[in-house]
């Protein structure tokens, strides 16, 4: 039995509903989300259950309302001028919660977009750590990761570029003080790190997904509690939104495939 | 006013080699590309590279113009990375210095009030520190006693960046969303170079558009080049978009030697005017095949 099936829910709408979460109970903060899925989250809480969430246009403004995936940008309405430069006070003030991706990411969330192998002379260089360190230690911030795999789930990750908790702790009170990474959101279930020693515990698997599978996707050991929920059920306003409003010509399905 | 109006060559003659050079815009947007290919043709060499970064550092590397970059990212915006800075850092053959975007911003900031370092959470706890070994961190002095990252001043000899519009007296107009961090660049540096669209009356300036976009002031500029399409192939709104179709060219060429040589010759070892006409022509052929396809 699966709610896929009974529902017609996709794996593609229950990540975009698991990102939504994040956003949860923040009231007036800017949201930035990267990724489909969490782009589509983000205004999803902001319609429903987070009204007080501030949007951004994707370029340097804040946006009213919660506009479709790749709405002209002659339709949106602007609330506010926020260049770059504007951004990085938001983020310093902790007025901001985040969803990035992330190439790697391990057992006690450090997450990495820098670079794969040794950073001095890389294997592969990746786009650099732009502000993962920075947003880390400042503001909350969750992470995406579209293809789970023992290649993007890893025992530790190549170059630190997102703090993790055991790094944070390491680095001092200053490096705590306004930390969190509060859910890592994957193609098969939603993790968190509510454990005693702050390292990865699965929070719940998508419908359709094993506990199983999670761990053998998974390069590290994962914290299984004995009970593992499933990801909830989009309401029926929530997929009407999705499918009729947000993002009618269903991207969500190329990021994530039905 | 002074005018201070030069050329293109005129900027590369001030410039020389191993000189710390800041580049402005924000990665393939508003870059001063036009300023980076005169780069490209000169002789200089060793350069360190200052960017929020995008194709002018990947040409740069290409061009064996660079022993090291300093960075946050390196990204072409509608493509994640950079093909040449890509192949610059896993050869080895480029020195890099990688800090997080906040952390480059503060030390723009830092250099250009003439203090040694300014303090940021940002870093702390992150491989920043690690693979920067130079960096430290400071105590506050005050009762919270926080331990934070002090980023050094990124003091420049000399800075880049394009804008919209420039009187000839060196005071900049920027009619997109975004300064970026342009004026910071300008600040930092000890020679200050200003590529602008279009060179106006000062008059004219106001015409364009309201005060705020007026953000870069004479006191920030040396020296001021008018170089149409100067921004090209990154984007320079609302003159024009990224040349996204010209940028996959850009990209896919880089992948080959071979055709990298022939991207090179046809578009970079020629002068400006002989780079914009190449481009043009260049789109054309591309619009024809589309049309050509979907005839077809």
């Amino acid at each position: 039995m699966s709610d896929t099936a009974d529902t017609g829910v996709t794996r593609a709408e229950y990540c975009a509903v698991a990102c939504a979460e994040v956003f949860r109970g923040d009231g007036e903060v800017m949201a930035s989300a990267f990724g489909t899925a969490p782009a589509l989250g983000a205004r999803l809480a902001r319609l429903t259950f987070a009204p007080d969430l501030v949007l951004t246009d994707g370029d340097a403004a804040l946006v009213d309302g919660a506009p479709p995936l790749g709405a002209r940008p002659s339709s949106l309405v602007l609330e506010s001028h926020m260049p770059y430069r504007r951004v990085f006070d938001v983020v310093w003030s902790g007025r901001r919660n985040l969803i990035m991706m992330a190439s790697q990411i391990d057992r006690t969330g450090n997450q990495n977009i820098s670079a794969i192998g040794p950073w001095a002379r890389p294997k592969a260089q990746l786009v650099g750590v732009r502000g993962a360190p920075g947003n880390t230690v400042n503001h909350s911030t969750s992470y995406w990761v579209p293809h789970h795999s023992p290649r993007s789930f890893v025992e530790q990750v190549d170059v630190v570029s997102g703090v993790g908790y055991a790094r944070a702790a390491a680095a001092g009170p200053s490096a705590t003080k306004f930390h969190e990474i509060r859910f890592v959101v994957s193609n098969l279930g939603v993790f968190d790190f509510a454990t005693p020693d702050k390292v990865m515990r699965l929070a719940s698997v998508h419908p359709g997904v094993t506990v199983e599978d999670v761990v053998g996707a998974t390069g590290f050991e994962l914290v299984v509690p004995d009970e593992v929920p499933e990801t909830r059920v989009p309401t029926p306003e929530e997929l009407d939104l999705l499918r009729t409003v947000l993002d009618p010509r269903s991207t969500r399905d190329r990021e994530v495939p039905a | 006013m002074a005018d201070k109006r030069t050329t293109l060559d005129g900027f590369v003659g001030e410039l020389a080699d191993g000189m710390t050079i800041g580049i402005g815009g924000w990665g393939s947007r508003r870059k001063p590309m036009a300023a980076v290919r005169a780069i490209l043709r000169s002789d200089l060499r060793g350069l360190t590279v200052v960017s929020y970064g995008g194709p002018d550092v990947g040409l740069l590397c290409a061009a064996g113009k660079v022993a090291k970059v300093v960075y946050g990212f390196v990204t072409l915006d509608s493509i994640p990375t950079d093909p040449h800075f890509k192949v610059a850092r896993q050869s080895g053959a480029v020195e890099a210095m990688e800090v997080d975007e906040g952390m480059f911003y503060l030390g723009l900031l830092a250099a250009s009030q003439r203090i040694p370092f300014l303090p940021t959470r940002s870093g702390l706890g992150s491989d920043v520190l690690a693979v920067n070994p130079s960096l430290r961190t400071v105590r506050s002095p005050y009762d919270d006693g926080e331990e934070l990252v002090a980023m050094p001043a990124l003091r420049l000899d000399a800075a880049v960046v394009h804008v919209n519009r420039a009187d000839a007296a060196g005071s900049g107009q920027i009619l997109g969303p975004d300064p970026f961090f342009d004026e910071l660049f300008l600040g930092a540096a000890d020679r200050r170079f200003v590529t602008t669209e279009r060179v106006v009356a000062t008059e004219q300036l106001a015409e364009g558009g309201p005060i705020q976009t007026m953000c870069i002031s004479r006191l920030l500029t040396d020296a001021v080049i008018e170089t149409p399409g100067g921004a090209h192939f990154t984007a320079c709104v609302p003159d024009y978009g990224r040349d996204e179709g010209f940028q996959k060219e850009y990209v896919t060429a880089a992948g080959d030697p071979d055709a990298w040589a022939a991207f090179y010759q046809r578009f970079l070892a020629v002068d400006e005017d002989g780079y914009q006409a190449a481009t043009r022509e260049a789109a054309d052929e591309r619009a024809a095949a589309k049309s050509a396809k979907e005839g077809a």
